[in-house]
C-alpha cells in the first residue's frame, strides 16, 4: 500500500486511515489540542468548539469531528484559533461561578488549566444568572450547576455507557442546563450513584460527596477506635493522583499514611472479599443443585444493585443475597472483632476506602443495618483519601510503607482480583470448581473470564456439569444482557455485573483521568498482586477458615445469613409525583384510597379498578367519604395494581375482577 | 385548535394518554407526535403524564423532559383557557408589535414575569412569525387571526374572546 | 364549447368540477388516448382551466392565509347567499384557490370570465359585484387596485415572473384533477423515463441552488446523496420556514402542493429514496391540512405508494409537524427533531447525504427548491436558464413586508435590482416614505442600503454584500426605523432560538443582545462596539451551525453601513430615527401649543404642567417617554426628537 500524508502545521504526517479523527492525528504527533466534549469512548458531541483547527482556506474545523485524509493541509495554532479559544475560555468563565480557591475541583478543573494555559487575563462580562442552588440530595454526588459548562460529557456518560440516563438537558438556548428528569434533586430520580458523571466532568459542576470530614472527626475522637479497610481498586489508582505510575500497588504507602492520619486498625477489603467468595459461591452451588434462581447474578457492586432495583424488580430474586465485601467487612468488625477485642460497638468506628461513589450511599442503606447500627460509618473514595494525605502534608512520595493489621490484612489473590471486572467470577470459579469436582485445583487462572471488554462469555465443564458464565461491566451493557437474557436469547448458570466499565477500577470515586488506557494498567496491576499472592484461593485463606470457626460455623449458616445476607426491594424510579385527587375539599374525616397507577401497575388495570371504584362509591353515595387518589409506586410492584386505604398498603394487590369484593370488604366497612 | 376544558383538570385521564401512545407507536420518532396529541388533549404537558410516556416508550425520563422543554410549542406548565399568540416575526416587529405585546399585557392584566393569569384565564405568547406577515401586526386567539392589529383592536378582540365563554 | 363537453360527458364519467378521468389517466401516463378524444380531452382541459364552461361565470377567492384571516369566510358565505337568492347559484361557480400573494390588498376576488380582479373586498360589497359584475359585467372602479381591473396589467404582477407561483392562486389545492390538468406530475414522469443519473445530471445543468439558504447546489446534493450506497434513502423536505419575515414556502404548501410532493418524487428517484418526510411547521395548519389532502388524494390516484403510476417507482410521504424551534431549518436539528430528539444540529461531517435521517443516507431540500424541480424536468434546463444569471439560474420568491406599499410574496427573476422590486413591484414605501434600507434574508441576512439599490439580487452579489439570499425575506424599512434597534431585534431573536449546544452561539450571541440592550438604551460605550466585533468573528468563525455562523450578521451590517447611528446612539444618547423609546425626548414646541391641557391628563405620570391657554411644559426627568402626549395633542404641537 502506498503512504499517505497529510499537513499538519506545514509538516508531513503519515495517516494510516485508522484515525478516528484529526485531533487524534495531532494528539500522536505530540500536540495537544484542547477539548472540553470530546471523549473516544463518548459519541463525538461537537460542542466545545475548541479543538478547532484552520484548513487551507482559513476556515476553522473542529478536529474532532473531521476525519484525516491524504492532502489535507491544517493549523493547529494560529492567531485566528488562539483568538477564538480565548474567546471561548472568557464567555464560560463569565457565567462560571468562579471560587476557584475552594472549588473541590481546583487543580484537577479543566476550565482552570486551560484557563491559564490560553492567558485568558480578563473577563470582561458579567454573571447573566443568578447563582442556582447547589445539589445535596445524593449520598454520592453533589451538583453544582453554577459550574455547569454545558459540554454534555455526563450526559452522555449517563445515558451511553450507563444507559441510565438521570441527566439531560432542558430549554434552550440562553435557558439550557444539564439537569435530572424534571429538574429535580439526584436523589429522587433514577441514579444509580455510579459516579461515572463525577469522573468524565471536566469542572466542578459535579463533584464526589466529601465525607472526609466526618472521618477527620472520628480520628480526633480519642474514645473512637477507627477501623478503616482498603478495597482492592485503590492502591492500583491512588498512585496517579500522585504523579505516580498507573496500576502500581500503593497500598502499604497508603496504609502508612492512614496510620499517621491516627487511624485505629488498617485492613483490606480483600479479606472480606475472600469472604463473599466463600458465602456468595456456597450459595451459587445450592441454587445449581435445586437448579432454582438461575443465573445468580452477583450483588457486589451498589450501582448494579440500585438498578436492578430501580429497573429489574423480576430479576430481584436472582440477586446473590450475600452483602458485598464492604458491608461484611463491617458486619464483622462490629459484630465480631469488637467483642473479640473488647471495644464498644459504638465506640468503634469503622471507615471505608473505596473506588467507588455509589459505596457510600450502600453505607447508608438501611438494608446495612442490622443491631439498630449500620455496617460502615464512613465511606471515602480514593480521591478523597489522596486529599487527606495532602490536607496533613503527607509526603506520599517519601512515605514509608507499612503493614496491613493482621489477621484481618491477610487476604487471598481471589480477594484482590475483585477489584476488576471478571474478578469476581474468576474468585468464584477458583471456589466452585474445587467444591463441585472435590479435587484441589492446581489451575487458578480462568483467562476467559479476565480483559476489559464490556461482555465476555465463558462456559466450564465441572465434574461433567456445564457452567455457563457471563460477565458484564458497564450498565448500558448490562442493559442489552438482561434483555437477551429476558428474551430467553441466552442464558447463564452465574452473571457478574459490575456498573463501572471495567470493574471497580473504574469507578467514579477514582482518580481522573479514568480512560480505558488507565484502567488496563489498573487491571493489569491487580493480576501482578495475584499472580504474586501465596494463597490464590479464597477458601484457602486461613482466616477466614478461622472466622468461621469461632463464629460462623457454616457458610450459609443463619449466622452468616444473619450477618452478612441481605435482601433487596423494589425502588421507586422517580420520587416526589403525587396526583391530585378527585375529591372535594373538606377531607378531614375522609379515607384515602390510593390506587398506584405507574407503569407497572397501569399496565395490570390499576386504572380500570380506579374508575370502577369511583363508580362503586357514587352507586353507594359513599362519595363524600371516600377520597381517591392516583399515585405513582407504591413500591409493592410484583404484587399490582397496588392499592392503600388510608395508611395500610394491601399487599396483594387488588385485580379488577376483585374490585366489587374490594369494595365491599374492605371500603364500605371502614366508612361504615 | 385548544381544547377548552374545566381549569381544575383532576386526575388525568391516563387511559387517553395509553390511547395516543397505542395511536402512535412508541418508536423514538413517535415522541414528539405523542407529546403534542398530550399537549393538545391537557394543554401542557403534565410531569406525571411525561413519567408515563417515558416508561411506556422506554426512553428515559430526562430525555422526555428535555424533548419537552426544548420546543416551543409544548408547555410543562398549564396554560390559560384561551390562548393569545401576538407576532413578533420581523415584519410585525416593525410594524409595531411590542407596543401590541404591553397593551395585551396591560389589559389582560398578566402578572409581570409570567405568561398567564393566575386563574388560568388566558395565556399570553409571543410567537416569531406567524407567516402571515402581509398583516402585520397580527396577533391569534384560540386559533383565529387577526391582523393589522391596533390599540384599539386589542379591546375588541378580548371583549370577543370574552364572550366566547358564554357559548 | 358545450357541445364538446357534452360529448365527452357522454363518454367518461365527467362533470365539470371533475374534468374526464380518462383525460386525467391519459396525462398521468396510465392509459392512451386515440387523435380524437385527446383533442377532445384537450379542449376539456380548456374547459376546465375555466376559459369558458357551463358556467357562466367563476367566482375565484384567495384563501391564502392572507386573505383567509382577512375575512374570506364572510365573502364565500355572502357570495353563496347572493347566488341564492338571485337564483344564480348553478350558474356560477365559486372557487377558492391558495395564495395570490398580494396580501396587503386582500380578501382578493377574481371574477371570471371577464378577468376582473378586486381588492380589499368586504362582505357588504358582494351584492354590487353580482349585480354588477357578475350579471351585467360592469367594473366597480372603487374596488380596484389603482383603478386597473386585470390582474395581470396592476405593477405588482406586471414585473413578476410566475413560474414555481404560477398555479398558486389559480388552481384549487383541494383538488388533484385541477393541478393535473395544469401540467401537475408530467415532471416526474419525464424523469421516470430518464435514469436517475441522467435527472441528476439535468439538475447540475440548470443551476438550480437551494433556496432555503446555503444556495448549495441541489444537483450535487443529489449526487453526493446517490453516490453513498444504501437500500435505504430518504427525501425530506424542510418545510420549517423560520425566518420572521418569509412566508413563501407557506403559500406553495397551501397553494400547490402536489408541485412539492412531485418534487420530492423527482428526488426520490434520482437518489434512489423511497420514502419522504416533509417537515413543516405546527404554525401553518393550513398547510399541513392542504398537504394532507394531497397525498390523500396521491394515494387514491396510484401517484404515491408502491410502483407509482406503473413505473416500478415506490414512493411514500409523510408528514411530520415541527414542534417550534427556528434551529430545527437546519437540517441536521430537523433530522434529529423527525426522529424524536431535542432540535439540536449535529457535526458535519458526516453529511446528511452519507449519514442523514435514522443514520441513512438522506437529501434535505427546501419547499422552492423542491417546487422547482418538476418545472426543470418538465419543460428542460434551456427553458428554466432563460431567466436568471449564469451563476443564479430561474427566479426566486421574495416575501416582501414592512414599510413598503404592496406587501406580498412575488416570485422575480435572480438578477433583477432592489429598485425593480421595491419602487416597481412593491409600489414604493408607505405613506411615501423615504427608502432607508431593506433587511434581506432575516435574522442570518444583511442590510442593504440605498447604494445597493441597483445591484443585482443573486447569491454571490449579495455575499458579497454582507447579506444572503436566504429563504427570501425582504423586509423594507423606512427613516423611522432605527437600524441598531433592527440589529438587536434580530440578536434576541437568535438568542432565543440558539439550540445552545456549543458555545459561541450559546454565550456569544447572548453577550452580543447584551451590548446592544445597553446601546438601544443609551448606555453603550466605544469599547462595545469593538468588542461587538471580535465576539462576531468568533462566532462565525467558530459556531457549529449555519444558525450561529449567520447569526451575527444584522449586527455587522449595522456596524457596516449605519455606524453612525451606532455612534448617535452611544455618544448622544440619540436614535436617529426616533424609535428608541428609552432615547426619545418629547418636548412641546411652545408656538404650536394652545395650552388645552388634553396633554397633561392623559400624561400617566404627571410629567406635564402648565396653565390652561398657556404653553404647557414636559418634565424631562419624569417622563416616561410612552408617547401618550404625542397622540392626544390636537395641534401637532409635541416634537418628538
Amino acid at each position: 500500500m502506498t503512504h499517505q500524508y497529510m499537513e499538519v502545521n506545514n509538516k508531513k504526517v503519515e495517516i494510516t486511515g485508522n484515525e478516528k479523527n484529526i485531533l487524534e492525528v495531532v494528539r500522536n504527533m505530540g500536540i495537544e489540542i484542547p477539548t472540553f466534549c470530546y471523549h473516544s469512548e463518548l459519541s463525538v458531541y461537537g460542542a466545545c468548539r475548541m479543538c478547532m483547527v484552520e484548513d487551507e482556506r482559513g476556515n476553522l474545523v473542529a478536529s474532532c469531528s473531521l476525519k484525516p485524509q491524504a492532502g489535507m493541509k491544517i493549523k493547529t495554532h494560529t492567531k485566528k484559533i488562539m483568538d477564538t479559544r480565548r474567546m471561548i475560555l472568557e464567555l464560560l468563565l463569565a457565567n462560571h461561578h468562579q471560587d476557584c480557591t475552594t472549588c473541590e475541583k481546583s487543580g484537577n478543573c479543566k476550565l482552570q488549566e486551560l484557563a491559564v494555559n490560553m492567558g485568558v487575563k480578563k473577563v470582561r462580562f458579567k454573571p447573566r444568572k443568578p447563582w442556582q442552588d447547589i445539589d445535596t440530595s445524593s449520598a454520592s454526588i453533589v451538583r453544582d450547576p453554577n459550574k455547569c459548562i454545558l459540554c454534555g460529557d455526563c450526559v452522555r456518560m449517563c445515558s451511553e455507557v450507563q444507559g441510565v440516563g438521570v441527566l439531560g438537558f432542558i430549554n434552550r438556548g440562553p435557558n439550557i442546563n444539564v439537569v435530572p428528569a424534571f429538574d429535580k434533586p439526584i436523589a429522587d430520580v433514577d441514579c444509580v450513584n455510579c459516579g461515572q458523571c463525577v469522573s468524565i466532568c471536566p469542572t466542578g459542576a459535579l463533584t464526589i460527596k466529601d465525607d472526609t470530614l466526618k472521618v477527620w472527626e472520628a480520628l480526633s475522637d480519642p474514645k473512637k477506635k477507627v477501623v478503616v479497610q482498603i478495597a482492592p481498586a485503590v492502591r492500583v489508582a491512588i498512585g496517579e493522583e500522585f504523579n505516580h505510575t498507573e496500576g502500581s500497588n500503593y497500598l502499604y504507602k497508603s496504609v502508612a499514611a492512614l496510620k499517621m492520619m491516627g487511624a485505629d486498625y488498617v485492613f483490606d477489603t480483600s479479606f472480606s472479599a475472600d469472604l463473599t467468595v466463600v458465602e456468595e459461591a456456597t450459595e451459587f452451588l445450592n441454587r445449581v443443585v435445586k437448579g432454582e434462581k438461575l443465573p445468580q447474578f452477583t450483588s457486589c457492586c451498589p450501582g448494579w444493585v440500585t438498578y436492578a432495583e430501580k429497573n429489574c424488580p423480576d430479576l430481584l430474586s436472582n440477586l446473590s443475597s450475600c452483602k458485598s465485601p464492604q458491608q461484611m467487612f463491617g458486619a464483622v468488625f462490629k459484630k465480631f472483632f469488637a467483642k473479640k477485642m473488647n471495644i464498644p460497638t459504638e465506640d468503634m468506628y469503622v471507615v471505608s476506602v473505596m473506588p467507588c461513589t455509589a459505596k457510600k450511599f450502600e453505607a447508608e442503606r438501611p438494608e446495612m443495618s442490622t443491631d439498630s447500627y449500620q455496617d460502615v460509618d464512613a465511606v471515602i473514595t480514593t480521591v478523597e483519601l489522596a486529599r487527606m494525605i495532602r490536607k496533613m502534608g503527607i509526603k506520599f512520595e517519601e512515605l514509608e510503607p507499612a503493614s496491613l493489621d493482621m489477621p484481618f490484612g491477610f487476604s487471598s489473590g481471589a480477594g484482590v482480583i475483585f477489584g476488576t471486572s471478571g474478578g469476581v467470577a474468576e474468585a468464584a470459579l477458583r471456589y466452585a470448581v474445587e467444591k463441585l469436582s472435590g479435587e484441589t485445583l492446581n489451575e487458578v487462572n480462568f483467562r476467559e473470564v479476565r480483559g476489559l471488554e464490556g461482555l465476555k462469555e465463558a462456559t466450564f465443564n465441572i465434574h461433567g456439569k456445564d457452567i455457563k458464565l457471563a460477565v458484564v461491566s458497564g450498565l448500558a451493557n448490562t442493559q442489552q444482557l438482561i434483555e437477551k437474557i429476558r428474551k430467553k436469547e441466552v442464558s447463564y448458570d452465574f452473571v457478574e455485573v459490575m456498573a463501572c466499565p471495567g470493574g471497580c477500577i473504574g469507578g467514579g470515586g477514582q482518580p481522573v483521568p479514568n480512560t480505558s488506557e488507565t484502567r488496563v494498567l489498573r487491571s493489569k496491576g491487580l493480576y501482578d498482586i495475584d499472580a504474586k499472592s501465596t494463597v490464590k484461593k479464597a477458601q484457602n485463606n486461613p482466616t477466614i477458615e478461622k472466622l468461621y470457626d469461632e463464629w460462623l460455623k457454616t457458610p450459609n449458616s443463619d449466622e452468616a445469613h444473619y450477618a452478612l445476607h441481605t435482601h433487596y426491594g423494589h425502588k421507586k424510579r422517580i420520587g416526589g409525583m403525587e396526583i391530585k385527587d378527585e375529591a372535594k375539599e373538606n377531607a378531614n374525616e375522609k379515607i384515602v384510597i390510593s390506587v398506584c397507577v405507574g407503569t407497572n401497575c397501569y399496565l395490570k388495570g390499576s386504572y380500570d379498578v380506579l374508575q370502577e371504584l369511583i363508580g362503586l362509591a357514587r352507586e353507594h353515595g359513599i362519595e363524600d367519604k371516600v377520597e381517591f387518589k392516583g399515585t405513582f409506586c407504591l413500591e409493592n410492584c410484583s404484587n399490582g395494581p397496588s392499592i392503600k386505604v388510608s395508611d395500610d398498603l394491601h399487599k396483594y394487590g387488588v385485580q379488577k375482577e376483585e374490585t366489587q369484593k374490594f369494595f365491599n370488604n374492605v371500603v364500605l366497612p371502614r366508612v361504615k | 385548535m385548544h381544547k377548552t376544558k374545566t381549569v381544575q383538570e383532576p386526575l388525568r385521564n391516563f387511559a387517553k394518554v395509553k390511547e395516543i401512545i397505542e395511536k402512535y407507536g412508541t418508536e423514538r420518532s413517535a415522541l414528539i407526535p405523542v407529546l403534542q396529541a398530550i399537549q393538545g388533549e391537557f394543554r401542557y404537558l403534565p410531569q406525571e403524564m411525561l413519567s408515563f410516556v417515558a416508561t411506556a416508550m422506554g426512553i428515559p425520563q430526562a430525555e422526555v423532559f428535555g424533548v419537552a422543554t426544548f420546543y416551543a410549542q409544548f408547555s410543562t406548565q398549564p396554560k390559560g383557557k384561551h390562548i393569545v399568540q401576538v407576532c413578533d416575526g420581523t415584519a410585525c416587529h416593525v410594524r409595531g408589535a411590542s407596543d401590541i405585546i404591553k397593551k395585551f399585557k396591560k389589559d389582560l392584566q398578566i402578572p409581570e414575569g409570567k405568561t398567564t393569569t393566575d386563574d388560568l384565564y388566558v395565556t399570553l405568547e409571543t410567537v416569531s412569525c406567524l407567516g402571515a406577515c402581509a398583516l402585520a401586526p397580527a396577533v391569534v386567539v384560540d386559533g383565529k387571526v387577526y391582523g393589522n392589529v391596533n390599540f384599539e383592536d386589542v379591546a375588541r378582540i378580548i371583549v370577543t374572546m370574552k364572550e366566547s365563554d358564554d357559548e | 364549447m358545450s357541445k364538446i363537453f357534452e360529448e365527452l360527458t357522454r363518454e367518461a364519467v365527467n362533470t365539470p368540477k371533475i374534468p374526464c378521468r380518462e383525460f386525467i389517466n391519459a396525462k398521468l401516463g396510465l392509459t392512451e388516448l386515440n387523435e380524437e378524444k385527446s383533442k377532445l380531452a384537450e379542449e376539456l382541459s380548456t374547459v376546465y382551466r375555466r376559459e369558458s364552461g357551463v358556467f357562466d361565470c367563476q367566482i375565484a377567492l384567495c384563501k391564502g392565509t392572507g386573505c383567509h384571516s382577512s375575512g374570506e369566510v364572510a365573502l364565500c358565505q355572502k357570495i353563496d347567499e347572493v347566488l341564492k337568492e338571485k337564483g344564480l347559484r348553478d350558474k356560477v361557480n365559486i372557487v377558492e384557490t391558495g395564495c395570490r400573494g398580494f396580501c396587503e390588498m386582500g380578501p382578493l376576488v377574481e371574477i371570471f370570465p371577464q378577468h376582473i380582479f378586486y381588492c380589499k373586498v368586504k362582505p357588504e360589497n358582494i351584492e354590487d359585484i353580482i349585480t354588477k359584475t357578475v350579471m351585467n359585467g360592469q367594473v366597480i372602479e372603487e374596488l380596484l387596485f389603482d383603478g386597473i381591473p386585470i390582474a395581470e396589467q396592476i405593477p405588482f404582477y406586471k414585473k413578476q415572473v410566475r413560474r414555481v407561483l404560477k398555479e398558486s392562486g389559480h388552481i384549487n389545492p383541494e383538488n388533484i384533477n385541477d393541478s393535473i390538468v395544469h401540467e401537475a406530475y408530467q415532471g416526474f414522469l419525464k424523469a421516470t423515463k430518464m435514469t436517475p443519473e441522467d435527472v441528476i445530471a439535468v439538475m447540475k445543468d440548470s443551476g438550480l441552488r437551494g433556496r432555503g439558504g446555503g444556495g448549495f447546489s441541489t444537483g450535487l446534493k443529489w449526487e453526493f446523496t446517490r453516490a453513498t450506497p444504501s437500500a435505504k434513502k430518504y427525501i425530506i423536505c424542510n418545510a420549517d420556514e423560520g425566518d420572521p419575515g418569509a412566508f413563501m414556502d407557506r403559500s406553495l404548501l397551501e397553494g400547490d402542493p402536489h408541485k412539492i410532493i412531485e418534487g420530492m418524487m423527482i428526488a426520490g428517484y434520482a437518489i434512489g429514496a423511497d420514502e419522504g418526510y416533509i417537515y413543516v411547521r405546527a404554525e401553518y395548519p393550513l398547510a399541513i391540512h392542504r398537504l394532507e389532502i394531497a397525498i390523500a388524494q396521491c394515494k387514491e390516484f396510484g401517484i404515491l405508494g408502491e410502483n407509482v403510476l406503473g413505473t416500478g417507482f415506490n414512493f411514500n410521504v409523510k408528514i411530520k409537524q415541527g414542534a417550534g424551534a427556528f434551529v430545527c431549518g437546519e437540517e441536521t436539528a430537523l433530522i434529529s427533531s423527525i426522529e424524536g430528539k431535542r432540535g439540536m444540529p449535529t457535526v458535519k461531517p458526516p453529511f446528511p447525504s452519507t449519514s442523514g435521517l435514522f443514520g441513512k443516507p438522506t437529501s434535505i431540500n427546501n419547499v422552492e427548491t423542491f417546487a422547482n424541480v418538476p418545472l426543470i424536468l418538465n419543460k428542460g434546463v434551456a427553458w428554466f436558464r432563460q431567466v436568471g444569471t449564469p451563476k443564479s439560474a430561474g427566479t426566486k420568491v421574495f416575501a416582501m413586508t414592512g414599510k413598503i406599499r404592496n406587501t406580498g410574496l412575488v416570485e422575480v427573476p435572480m438578477g433583477i435590482t432592489l429598485r425593480e422590486i421595491v419602487f416597481e413591484i412593491g409600489g414604493g414605501l408607505k405613506d411615501g416614505a423615504k427608502f432607508k434600507a431593506a433587511q434581506i434574508g432575516g435574522p442570518s441576512g444583511g442590510c442593504l442600503t440605498e447604494e445597493h439599490l441597483d445591484m443585482p439580487l443573486d447569491y454571490d452579489s449579495l455575499q458579497a454584500a454582507g447579506a444572503m439570499v436566504g429563504s427570501g425575506g425582504l423586509v423594507i424599512l423606512d427613516e423611522k426605523t432605527c437600524m441598531v434597534e433592527t440589529a438587536r431585534y434580530f440578536m434576541s431573536f437568535t438568542q432565543n432560538e440558539s439550540c445552545g449546544k456549543c458555545i459561541p452561539c450559546r454565550e456569544g450571541t447572548g453577550r452580543m443582545l447584551e451590548i446592544m440592550e445597553r446601546i438601544v438604551i443609551g448606555k453603550g460605550k466605544m469599547e462595545d462596539i469593538s468588542l461587538l466585533e471580535e465576539l462576531a468573528h468568533t462566532i462565525k468563525d467558530a459556531s457549529l451551525c449555519g444558525l450561529g455562523k449567520t447569526a451575527p450578521n444584522p449586527v455587522l451590517s449595522t456596524l457596516k453601513y449605519f455606524h453612525e447611528e451606532d455612534l448617535a446612539h452611544i455618544n448622544d444618547q440619540r436614535c436617529p430615527a426616533g424609535e428608541c423609546a428609552s432615547l426619545r425626548i418629547f418636548e412641546i414646541v411652545p408656538e404650536l401649543c394652545k395650552g388645552c391641557s388634553k396633554c397633561a391628563r392623559v400624561c400617566p405620570n404627571n410629567a406635564i404642567t402648565g396653565e390652561i391657554k398657556k404653553p404647557y411644559v414636559i418634565d424631562q426627568e419624569k417622563c416616561i417617554k410612552c408617547g401618550a402626549c404625542e397622540s392626544a395633542c390636537p395641534f401637532n404641537a409635541i416634537k418628538v426628537g
